[in-house]
């Protein structure tokens, strides 16, 4: 891949997604847009890529930008996160919630865990009591989160085997999550950077390893439309390992990654 | 310091346990290795392994039959037997859950699936 090609999916990632593109992933680029020109039957990524520059359309650019931000992602992905939510976050919301939640799964991906979140509210809650809601600019991805159909290799990073009988039906060779557990789950394709309101306000959060790969100013402004999007004292979630400046309502939620917000801080300072 | 913790691979296909023997000694685990039922019992009655990756269609004894009667010997109840095994139909799954295996991994399978299985378990 050229430096010009490179820096020209860099731009497109960026204004699209507000993702940061390390100048050393060229290569690795390259491999994922493969997919990408063989399904447009371009002959190569710089045909390809030639091509969106002299006639940039839209649904391509979405598709360049989904493939190159593709991450692998996995069912109940830092096991001790999701131990700390079925054993402690979500029955403490559930009680002062009155038994009814809205959990946001930001940046869904593939769905794995949106999925995740489902299970542990069959096993915590009555059918209906927790809603879950997964946000992804990807439609190419949302579209086999919504089909729920995940392969062999899929089902067996970090699901348990009985989580997975009791919560998956074997079609053929790949495996379905059951319509009792899927039920509660809604996927939206929505870009992060776009207005969050209109997705209603939440109690759990989940935005994890999404914005440590982003411009500091997209990182805020996701920041920022998170907590506005959070309930006075909910949850927010991102990765374990991600170092990042949280808006400042937020507080320790007891396990990496886990912020709870903090309901002193009001959002209309009505006495300025 | 203390002996590293032993895995017991049961599984006919010598590949097979290669691949196993591979990834479970990155795991740290010490690996032994036997061809079927029979001679994974024979070992467990001279020294019995903390973990143990079963195969189930295997010739003399398979491994339903060799974890039917493992549990039954003094101190059988003590390996974690996680099966590894073509067989993926889930009422066959659960059979073998029923029998006392903590985990299943269906094959084919790769490094980190046997990871996020022992992890599962709690033997990483």
């Amino acid at each position: 891949m050229t430096p010009d090609d490179l820096s020209f999916v860099a731009d497109l990632v960026r204004k699209h997604a507000g993702v940061v593109i390390r100048a050393d992933k060229g290569f690795f680029i390259e491999t994922r847009l493969g997919s990408v020109a063989r399904r447009e039957k371009a002959p190569g990524v710089p045909a390809l890529l030639d091509q969106l520059r002299r006639f940039p359309d839209p649904g391509l650019a979405q598709q360049v930008v989904e493939a190159t931000l593709m991450q692998e992602t996995s069912f109940f992905r830092d096991r001790l996160v999701f131990e700390h939510l079925r054993k402690v976050v979500i029955p403490e919301l559930l009680k002062s919630r009155q038994g009814r939640l809205r959990v946001l799964s930001a940046g869904c991906a593939t769905g794995q865990e949106a999925y995740s979140l489902a299970m542990l509210a069959t096993e915590l809650a009555p059918p209906g009591a927790i809603e879950i809601v997964g946000l992804d600019f990807g439609n190419r991805l949302l579209e086999k989160a919504r089909a729920a159909v995940y392969t062999h290799f899929e089902v067996q990073r970090g699901l348990p085997i009985r989580r997975l009988l009791a919560s998956f039906e074997k079609i053929d060779d790949n495996w379905r999550v059951r319509p009792q557990v899927r039920q509660p789950v809604q996927f939206v394709e929505h870009n992060l950077l776009d207005d969050l309101a209109p997705q209603g306000q939440f109690d759990l959060i989940l935005c994890r390893n999404v914005l440590s790969s982003m411009t500091a100013q997209a990182a805020s402004h996701i920041g920022d439309a998170l907590e506005a999007a959070c309930h006075a004292d909910a949850c927010l979630v991102v990765g374990a390992q991600e170092a990042l400046t949280l808006p400042a309502a937020f507080g320790d939620g007891g396990a990496p990654g886990v912020w709870r917000r903090n309901p002193a801080f009001e959002r209309d300072a009505a006495w300025i | 310091m203390s002996s590293p913790r032993s895995c017991l691979i049961v599984d006919d296909s010598r590949v097979m346990r290669k691949v196993a023997m591979r990834i479970i000694e990155q795991l740290d685990f010490e690996g032994i290795e036997a061809a079927d039922g029979l001679e994974a019992l024979t070992y467990c009655r001279s020294s019995m392994p903390d973990a143990i990756l079963l195969d189930w269609t295997m010739p003399v004894m398979d491994g339903m039959e060799f974890l039917k009667r493992l549990r039954a010997e003094p101190d059988g109840k003590r390996p974690v037997v996680v099966f590894c095994t073509a067989e993926t139909r889930p009422e066959r799954i659960a059979q073998a859950l029923d029998a006392g295996a903590a985990e299943y991994i269906m094959k084919p399978f790769d490094g980190d699936i046997i990871a996020s299985k022992f992890q599962e378990v709690g033997l990483i």
